[in-house]
């Protein structure tokens, strides 16, 4: 008899690494297109209609853009929680409470109508960033303080903080009864390529705003906040080892709850850019589940801030082309296999596998 | 709406909680946490409902939902038990998988006529009973009264067998179990997959008995997460579970029925149907799930009691020490 | 003519077991009579635990066979070695802890078959422990239990399993000078009785004392087969043992200590459990002056190391060079120069994935060279890293591998550099030299006397007490969160010591008279 045997490995070359994790990806990819065929659909058809809808061409680029922007802010958010593996499931509702708190400078109004763009625009963005990171607070304090699993209480955030949206979308800042709010003026648009369409007319058409220059930004920013600084270097510690941070005078309550803050505030100021950015006006659907693409693309980007960005793109193609394959459900089963890839190649990353004979009997 | 009525509605509804929790608890007390849950109910949602309309029998329905909660369990198994994934992202992928899953399979579903229904029962001495009668034994859907079988049976089980004292021990102290020949690899896979059972049970529950239908993403509605603070919540305990999920079940049930008042004590309801501030009353089971876990973990701390040992930790003979 | 040899009770020839970049054990043979008490000597890696391993069960070999009573067997799993009779008792116990002893000894046998009755079974096993006087209460969870009586629960499995060979894998480790006699009197009765009884040791005088029979093992080989007492010496078991004749040179000059660095008063803490852990200790370290605290295991020591360090809260007044730093956080002590080697070096100690680098920056990082401002500077790291790693001989990694890729020599020795560096004048080292071999257990006893020699106060806990005999300047016995004891070096009589860790009798200072400990 055979036995299987995993054996630590002592190190990854890099190389190796990113070649598994491509090969997950296929592997996920492959999976998936054999569902679809199961299940009556076209594969080849489904996943050619992906890279066309979201590579295809210079707008439809810009689009995956745009939807790869909300998806960098919120994985980026999962990611700096994920380091210090502080689960933080709550990017959804993060989310969303920002683009809650963007919205209530204009809707509520908390800025007279009228104000210039230049201090609309960073009160949104204020706005959605404290909203988000009331919403990584709670759940932050409560694990620092009461030890409260994290992964309950954010997730219940993300249900509180839908309702939160749907009470105001239908209620107070309801248009005619319908789920959506009164469109933003435009003082609170986040620029776009082709508001400059008069001066350079190839920008037409193009709906990329701010936001991605936010994303890239805030990659940008953590990256050196978690390479060169002590502040990154507490986090990778704790981490890496909260006994071993304790033990060198790291007060890791406090890291919790700033952690969770921080990814809160960037989750919510991506809800802020999806609704200055793209949307201008509040509506209860603004988010297809970016909050939990996020949580994929964390994982996939192994929690790297730049290697996020490119996750994101991955994954705003998806979503974008997503919506028109049938059957419905399949962006979401695909997300779920990646996931599941990911985890599996994990092992061969962290193990080698050994087989073992049996000794024989002399 | 009086308060028998919640109560007794509390038990139909509470009862997709406690299969789904219940399930957890075995999965947890034997070392893996499975964060799943809302996943395999919502796939066991959909193969109960979905074969019951194409064989029009409800129990096939339900053996249907249970294989398919259990199947799922056991990619996670795979997973965690052998290829010693982290518990916590595995349990994530599941979820996401199983919700697409059932989003690819329930397609075109939700237009679907009336489906066979598991049958409802009123037990004839019981239900005489003031009170009690009228809440646990009048009128419920026979899964309801399956549910009151399995709490004390699992108690039992655990507290009192010999398997419930191994799986006890390979979830506290796995090292120990391993050096007295109890298989910890196969334990866990076993309770895992009774966990995938249960977890499909709870989603046939859903969508042929207590509230019939397919909603697509609505069926389940956050309901399998709900069931795994009930956990935290029930310190791991059949009982307690229980309790937590009539609790729970009531206060579904309560949120819908006080949008249909007109006046609370006199005064105008805010929250009729139709205004939006109904929408605060729909936080409110996630709120409570919030309180619940709280007042669990606190009194985790004090009693100095808490989670199996070993959970979330995959076991590797031989590593030695904590 | 002599009669032939009776069948061995256990026998292993030709074993060869290798992990990855070791070969543990090395073509090697062993035997076991019935009735006697085989010791099996070597120091730390030498390879005996992986060769009672196998024996037991838990291992398969590379190669070679195992016979029992002269018949082939190879076991699948401990289950199977029970089966036959061979049970094992390991360093680190297969206990669960939230369980009772009952239910621990329950577990895993066929009876009772499917219902529990816990009363019934408690008294059964209670009978059994009067029998071979083990005293242990059935009913009492293990964590409630102290180390002697755990190990009392582990031998209790073993006989109400049948076992007729035991293997005992460092036994004597965790125990005080009373409770090894007591051990091997009980393991004496049970080799009258005809059972056999293998245990592991690296204490050269206590395998001459009680063995029978020695085989010692050296770099995976067998470099003494079954020999008598009679036929060696601890010379000669030393040479065997690591190729010199003594197993540690320690050089230690006479010194006068310094100044008072260390000033504790009536401090009182809690263990993990919210039991008390110290119960008023009062103690003073000077400069210059090692203090060696003796104890077995839970009576207060690691709490006594985590209160100085600032890993737990306290009452009372903890003070370093008059400043005081009870009750604070970790951070606090850090910069009041309290250095700490603990006992965890893989969990607490280090950061496991972690680069050396990054390790050895833990306590320093926030102040210049390292950390100037906001930013860390990469460079600085880098230098400081390569210094320490020269100067203190960290081998086996460069300064960007992983820390959990270190043997435990060299990850102590990562520990001490990064400790030493930041110019401590108090250091607390608890187990320093825990699972180490003689080479890296010498380069320790050498940095702690340097230390010393440096003015540093230094705190040693340690459960052996050859360790603390040969190293301390002043010798502090404790025993239930008290201080029961305490002598300068030239006047520690260890027979005093040893009754004193187990509460024998009122010692010297802070007298206070034995409680019975915490049982249900």
């Amino acid at each position: 008899m055979i036995h299987l045997r995993l054996e630590p490995r002592a190190d990854a070359p890099r190389l190796f690494t990113a070649a598994v994790t491509l090969g997950a990806l296929v592997f996920a990819f492959v999976l998936s297109g054999l569902i679809i065929w199961l299940v009556g659909g076209d594969p080849i058809k489904s996943f050619g209609h992906i890279l066309v809808a979201a590579f295809g061409s210079i707008g439809v680029i810009s689009d995956t853009l745009v939807k790869a922007t909300p998806l960098i802010l919120t994985g980026l958010a999962c990611s700096l929680a994920f380091r210090m593996r502080l689960w933080n499931i709550g990017a959804e509702g993060q989310f969303l409470l920002g683009a809650w708190g963007a919205s209530a400078i204009v809707l509520a109004p908390i800025l007279p109508a009228g104000t210039p763009a230049i201090i609309v625009i960073p009160a949104m963005m204020l706005a959605g960033a404290v909203a988000g990171g009331l919403w990584g607070f709670i759940p932050g304090v409560l694990r620092a303080r009461l030890g409260v699993n994290e992964i309950i209480t954010t997730l219940m955030l993300n249900y509180v903080a839908l309702f939160w949206i749907e009470f105001w979308v239908f209620g107070p800042w309801s248009k005619g009864g319908f789920p959506v709010t009164e469109p933003f003026p435009p003082e609170a648009w986040l620029p776009r390529l082709t508001d400059f369409a008069s001066a350079f007319p190839v920008l037409g058409g193009l709906t990329v705003h701010l936001g991605l220059i936010f994303g890239i930004l805030a990659a940008t920013i953590m990256w050196i906040a978690l390479e060169r600084t002590r502040w990154g270097y507490e986090l990778r510690l704790i981490g890496d080892s909260p006994r071993a941070a304790r033990y060198a005078g790291i007060d890791i309550d406090r890291k919790i709850i700033v952690v969770f803050v921080i990814s809160g505030a960037l989750a919510g100021l991506g809800g802020m850019s999806e609704v200055a950015g793209v949307v201008h006006g509040l509506q209860d659907q603004i988010s297809p589940g970016y909050g939990f693409t996020a949580i994929i693309i964390a994982y996939l980007a192994r929690f790297g801030p730049f290697r996020v960005i490119v996750a994101s793109i991955l994954f705003g193609a998806l979503i974008l082309a997503g919506r028109e394959i049938q059957p419905s459900g399949v962006p979401a089963m695909i997300q779920g296999i990646v996931l599941f890839s990911l985890v599996g190649s994990d092992v061969l990353i962290r193990y080698r596998i050994r087989f073992d004979r049996r000794m024989a009997i002399a | 709406m009086d308060l028998t009525t919640i109560l007794a509605a509390g038990v139909a509804s509470g009862t997709i909680l406690l299969f789904a929790a219940i399930g957890e608890i075995f999965a947890e007390r034997s070392g893996v946490l499975n964060l799943g849950v809302e996943g395999m109910m919502l796939m066991g949602a959909v193969a109960a409902f979905s074969i019951a309309l194409s064989t029009g029998n409800p129990w096939l329905g339900v053996v249907a939902a249970m294989l398919a909660g259990g199947l799922l369990s056991m990619i996670h198994g795979v997973m965690t038990i052998h290829l010693r994934a982290d518990q916590v992202v595995s349990g994530l992928a599941l979820t996401f998988l199983g919700t697409g899953l059932a989003r690819v399979l329930g397609e075109g579903l939700s237009s679907a006529g009336d489906v066979a229904q598991l049958p409802q029962l009123t037990i004839p001495v019981a239900s005489s009973i003031p009170v009690l009668g009228r809440i646990f034994f009048t009128d419920q859907s026979v899964l309801v009264y399956v549910g009151y079988v399995l709490v004390p049976v699992a108690w039992l089980w655990i507290a009192r067998t010999r398997p419930g004292l191994h799986l006890r021990a390979v979830g506290e102290a796995p090292a120990a179990a391993d050096a007295q020949g109890i298989g910890v690899i196969g334990t866990r896979y076993a309770y895992v997959f009774v966990g995938g059972l249960l977890a499909g049970l709870a989603g046939a529950t859903i969508t042929l008995a207590i509230y019939p239908g397919w909603f697509g993403d609505q069926t389940v509605n956050g309901r399998g997460w709900i069931a795994i603070g009930l956990v935290i919540f029930a310190q791991w305990s059949p009982l307690r579970a229980a309790f937590g999920a009539v609790l729970f079940g009531a206060i579904f049930r309560f949120v819908l029925d006080i949008q249909g008042v007109d006046q609370i004590l006199g005064v105008e309801n805010p929250f009729r149907a139709g205004h939006s501030a109904t929408f605060f009353l729909d936080m409110l089971p996630y709120l409570m799930v919030i309180l619940v876990v709280v007042i669990g973990s606190r009194e985790a701390v004090r009693k100095r009691v808490g989670a199996p040992a070993a959970l979330g930790r995959p076991y590797v003979r031989g590593e030695r020490g904590a | 003519m002599t009669s032939p040899a009776p069948v061995p009770a256990l026998e292993a020839r030709g074993i060869v077991k290798t992990f990855p970049g070791i070969v543990a054990n090395d073509h090697v043979d062993f035997d076991l009579r019935r009735g006697e008490i085989h010791a099996l000597l070597g120091e730390n890696g030498a390879g005996k635990s992986t060769l009672v391993n196998i024996l037991a069960g838990l291992y398969l070999p590379d190669a070679g066979e195992v016979r029992l009573d002269g018949q082939p067997v190879a076991f699948d799993s401990p289950k199977d070695a029970i089966a036959a009779g061979l049970g094992m008792v390991h360093q680190h116990f297969t206990l669960v802890p939230s369980q009772t002893v009952t239910e621990n000894v329950l577990l895993g046998m066929s009876e009772p078959r499917f219902w529990l009755h816990p009363g019934r079974s408690e008294a059964e096993i209670g009978e059994l422990a009067e029998r071979f006087g083990l005293r242990v209460h059935p009913g009492a969870k293990i964590w409630q239990l102290s180390v002697g009586e755990q190990q009392r629960v582990e031998v209790l499995k073993l006989l109400y399993r049948g076992a007729r060979i035991l293997i005992m894998d460092e036994p004597t480790a965790v125990l005080a000078p009373q409770e090894i006699d007591d051990l091997f009197r009980t393991l004496r009765s049970m080799a009258v009785d005809g059972r056999s009884i293998v245990f592991i040791s690296h204490k050269l005088g206590e395998v001459m004392a009680i063995a029978d029979r020695i085989t010692v093992m050296r770099r995976g080989r067998v470099t003494a087969a079954g020999i008598t007492p009679a036929e060696t010496s601890t010379t000669d078991l030393a040479r065997r043992m690591v190729g010199r004749e003594v197993l540690e040179i320690v050089d230690k000059a006479p010194q006068q200590p310094g100044e008072v660095i260390l000033a504790m008063r009536d401090v009182t803490a809690d263990n993990d459990r919210a039991l008390p852990a110290l119960r008023g200790v009062s103690l003073d370290v000077n400069a210059g002056e090692i203090v060696g605290i003796a104890a077995v295991a839970g009576n207060g020591q690691s709490e006594l190391a985590e209160v100085i360090t600032g890993l737990r809260p306290c009452k009372g007044s903890i003070t370093i060079g008059g400043e005081e730093v009870a009750n604070r956080r970790t951070s606090h002590a850090i910069k009041h120069g309290v250095a700490h080697v603990p006992e965890d070096r893989t969990g607490v100690g280090s950061a496991p994935n972690l680069s050396v680098a990054d390790n050895l920056i833990m306590k320093r990082y926030r102040e210049p060279p390292v950390g100037r401002g906001w930013f860390i500077d990469d460079s600085a790291v880098r230098r400081m890293a390569q210094d320490l790693k020269d100067t203190h001989s960290i081998g086996g990694a460069s300064i960007d591998t992983e820390a959990r890729l270190l043997s435990g020599g060299n990850l102590q020795r990562l520990i001490f550099a990064r400790e030493i560096d930041t110019g401590p004048r108090l250091m607390v080292a608890v187990q320093p030299t825990r699972g180490l071999d003689v080479g890296a257990i010498e380069s320790v006893h050498r940095v702690l006397l340097e230390r010393r020699a440096a003015g540093v106060a230094i705190v040693l806990i340690s459960e052996e007490l050859d360790e603390i005999l040969t190293l301390s300047d002043r010798i502090v016995v404790m025993f239930e969160g008290r201080i029961a004891g305490s002598f300068a070096a030239d006047e520690a009589d260890i027979e005093e010591i040893g009754l004193l860790m187990t509460g024998g009798r009122a010692g010297r200072h802070d007298a206070a008279a034995p409680e019975t400990s915490a049982i249900g």
